[in-house]
């Protein structure tokens, strides 16, 4: 029987990969996006699991929404990556650091 | 009408003063003498004419507020003008000699760059001293005092490139903060005393404060009264250069002569006395004070005059002499003589701003030559310097039947009738005095006019018309004053609503009748003879054996040396007051502004910042992954914080 702290153990691993993956990630920029995608995964799967053991559908639809947003925002970044890659001729994320001083 | 007639002769001189500094330059110099010497003449017809209907309508005299400067809870700080006997002889003393320095500068100051200034200046002087003078209250009254510091300032630094004039000119106004500081002290003590700075007020209710005392420590006690009087007179003491703050008066000679007659001879140095005389119902409570304004007077009067002796440069001598005769004049107030006072005050301003418009006169013949070693043998090239200077000469020394002769034979009459605390001393200093003024000033002038003359003065001739007038103009008051007015302004109350005497001081009034009673009378004393004497003294010194002098100052040499070097005041204030305040001023300069304000606060802080931002900008690395582990870390310790309250376990 699978219990409420299983999943929730699940999304927290998948959080931490997903943490560990923007944080120790020093090549491509496109492995912080998938780690962005994995944290906001993760995040869902809490949504999914405490709305189900909780019997409230409020929960799922939460989820929807967040799913919509985030293809947007992954289309967004995809879109920001190409213009910077055609501006800098790389995605090597140490490269990127302009924000300097 | 006569309040608005007197607040026009206020403001006229200011008008024109102001005209003629801003738009003299522009529009030429007959614009500029012309505007002002107008302004001047109408104050003078106005102040003659409050005069006349004064004399005629003793219930004409008034004192009336113009405006409120600023009112302060309850109390109402106003302008306003008190117009009586004193105020109106003042005005006519001041507006006179003014006028003569006005029509004299057009020609001494004539090739100056600074011509259109310099009308300005004394024009403004004479708004300063007038307001000074028709104040009544002790705010205007400061307010001129310090507006005839400021001209004077600006008047003595006039040549403001030469050194010895901006020494001299930041002399004479730090030596006259001393003085105006004493002065808003004793300003002050009255306001805290009576809770207003109004004449009238103030002097109603001074008998009602005798007793009033203040405790200067917890075993010295003394009377409120008497010690507003002490800081009132060192103002006066300040302005009207007594001793030991005379020192900044004969390094005004440093500016033009037409400013040493008007200033620093005839009017504003005479603003203390003129104080003195107001504020008499004051000073006539407190013995102390009068004590010591005869003391000083006493000192001032005899001691200046004998370095008159020494020196050389013609406007010095006479510069000395004017410190002495100020002297006479506060001795006069001392014995409670302010008429006296007044009078020999009121003489003075003519006779002495002839002299130095004289000696100016002089100056200018020989082109801008000022010491009397190179003169000499005048008489005959300068003729109407020569008499008026004779005429200013007499009148100086008291010669019977000059106007000086009246005004000071009256003062010491005054003295030895004293029985003041101290009275005595200030006699004999007085007629001390008598002899060395007849000897100085006939020094001067058998130097400057007889004598062997210079080859190098044989081309020398009268100046011009505008400055030759004045002497004459002048020389007639010098004459002609003194027979008709001692009676009324000595011997007759003609101050009296002005003028306040105890009974007990009250010296004249019963013993003479007349002028010719006093005539008389005086040639019978000792005073006349002295002087005269002194004279042939003089003549003796300096005419028949020039040698006497050198020879004498060799056999009193330590004399000789204590009189030149004017008995080390100055010595003593470079050396000790001067070299405390710049030690002072610039440890605190190098100590207290540059290191602590500027290295500690103010650099140290901008500093600190610096190396503080150096630090912490290293956080910004520009990687995005470090800010995206900042915000995890962040997010950890909020939730971390969140978790932990909940439990319980941090506040």
């Amino acid at each position: 029987m699978l219990t409420l702290q299983s999943y929730l153990s699940l999304a927290a691993i998948i959080f931490a990969i997903g943490i560990i993956g923007i944080v120790i990630n020093r090549k491509n920029i496109i492995i912080v996006m998938m780690c962005t995608e994995l944290l906001l995964i993760s995040v869902n799967f809490n949504f999914i699991a405490f709305s189900y053991f909780n019997q409230d559908i409020a929960g799922q639809i939460f989820v929807f929404f967040i799913l919509t947003v985030a293809a947007a925002e992954a289309a967004i970044g995809l879109a920001i990556l190409v213009a910077l890659y055609r501006n800098k001729n790389s995605i090597d994320v140490q490269e990127l650091k302009t924000l300097r001083n | 009408m006569l309040f608005n007639l007197s607040l026009m002769a206020l403001i006229i001189p200011l008008i024109a003063g102001v005209l003629a500094g801003f738009f003299g330059k522009t529009i030429g110099k007959t614009f500029t003498n012309g505007v002002t010497i107008l302004g001047v003449l109408i104050s003078l017809l106005i102040s003659i004419y409050l005069l006349v209907s004064i004399l005629a309508n003793p219930k004409l005299v008034f004192n009336q507020n113009v405006y409120t400067w600023l009112s302060i809870g309850s109390y109402k700080l106003s302008i306003g003008l008190l117009v009586d006997n004193l105020t109106v002889s003042m005005m006519i003393v001041v507006n006179f000699v003014s006028l003569m320095v006005h029509i004299y500068t057009i020609g001494y100051m004539d090739k100056d760059p600074g011509y259109h200034r310099f009308f300005c200046y004394i024009s403004l002087f004479t708004f300063a001293m007038l307001s000074l003078v028709m104040s009544n209250n002790f705010l205007q009254l400061f307010f001129g005092w310090e507006a005839v510091g400021v001209m004077s300032y600006l008047l003595i630094g006039f040549w403001y490139t030469k050194e010895s004039a901006i020494k001299a000119n930041f002399k004479a106004f730090i030596i006259n903060r001393i003085g105006d500081m004493l002065l808003i002290l004793g300003i002050a003590l009255l306001f805290s005393v009576f809770g207003t700075l109004d004449y009238a007020h103030i002097f109603n209710n001074a008998e009602s404060i005798t007793s009033n005392t203040i405790n200067l420590s917890s075993s010295l006690e003394i009377s409120s009264l008497t010690l507003a009087c002490l800081f009132l007179f060192g103002g006066a003491m300040g302005k009207s250069a007594q001793m030991p703050l005379h020192v900044w008066l004969p390094d005004s000679m440093e500016g033009p002569t037409p400013i040493s007659a008007l200033i620093h001879a005839a009017t504003m140095v005479t603003a203390g006395v003129f104080m003195l005389a107001r504020m008499s119902p004051l000073f006539e409570l407190s013995a102390t004070a009068l004590s010591f304004v005869l003391i000083i007077g006493s000192i001032t009067a005899i001691s200046t005059g004998l370095l008159g002796l020494v020196q050389y440069d013609i406007k010095r001598v006479i510069a000395y002499s004017t410190l002495s005769q100020l002297g006479y004049m506060v001795v006069a107030a001392g014995v409670s003589a302010y008429s006296a006072s007044l009078f020999h005050l009121m003489t003075h301003a003519f006779f002495k701003a002839l002299l130095f418009l004289a000696a100016g006169s002089v100056i200018v013949a020989l082109h801008h030559e000022q010491d009397i070693r190179k003169m000499g043998g005048l008489k005959s090239k300068l003729p109407i310097t020569y008499a008026t200077s004779l005429i200013g000469s007499l009148a100086l020394i008291g010669f019977p039947g000059f106007s000086g002769f009246f005004s000071k034979d009256a003062l010491i009459e005054a003295v030895s009738h004293s029985s003041a605390y101290a009275s005595d001393f200030a006699y004999y200093c007085v007629l001390i005095g008598v002899f060395i003024t007849s000897l100085y000033t006939f020094r001067l002038f058998f130097l400057v006019f007889h004598g062997h003359p210079n080859n190098e003065n044989k081309n020398v001739k009268e100046p011009q018309l505008s400055i030759i007038a004045p002497l004459i103009l002048l020389a007639i008051p010098s004459i002609f004053i003194g027979w008709p007015t001692v009676g009324p302004l000595v011997f007759n109350d003609f101050f009296a609503n002005s003028i306040v005497q105890a009974a007990s001081n009250d010296i004249f009034g019963y013993q003479f009748t007349d002028s010719y009673d006093f005539l008389t009378h005086s040639l019978s004393g000792p005073v006349v003879y002295i002087a005269i004497f002194g004279i042939f003294i003089s003549y003796f010194l300096y005419i028949a054996k020039p040698e006497v002098p050198e020879r004498m100052s060799k056999t009193f040499n330590p004399f000789y040396k204590l009189l030149i070097n004017k008995y080390y005041f100055d010595h003593l204030y470079e050396n000790i007051f001067a070299k405390l305040f710049n030690n002072l001023g610039n440890s605190l300069w190098t100590k207290g502004d540059i290191k602590i304000i500027d290295n500690f606060i103010v650099n140290g802080t901008a500093n600190r910042v610096g190396q503080f931002s150096n630090k912490i900008r290293e956080v910004q690395s520009g990687y995005i992954y470090h800010y995206a582990l900042m915000m995890v870390l962040g997010l950890a310790l909020f939730l971390a914080w969140v978790v932990f309250k909940s439990l319980g376990l941090v506040l």
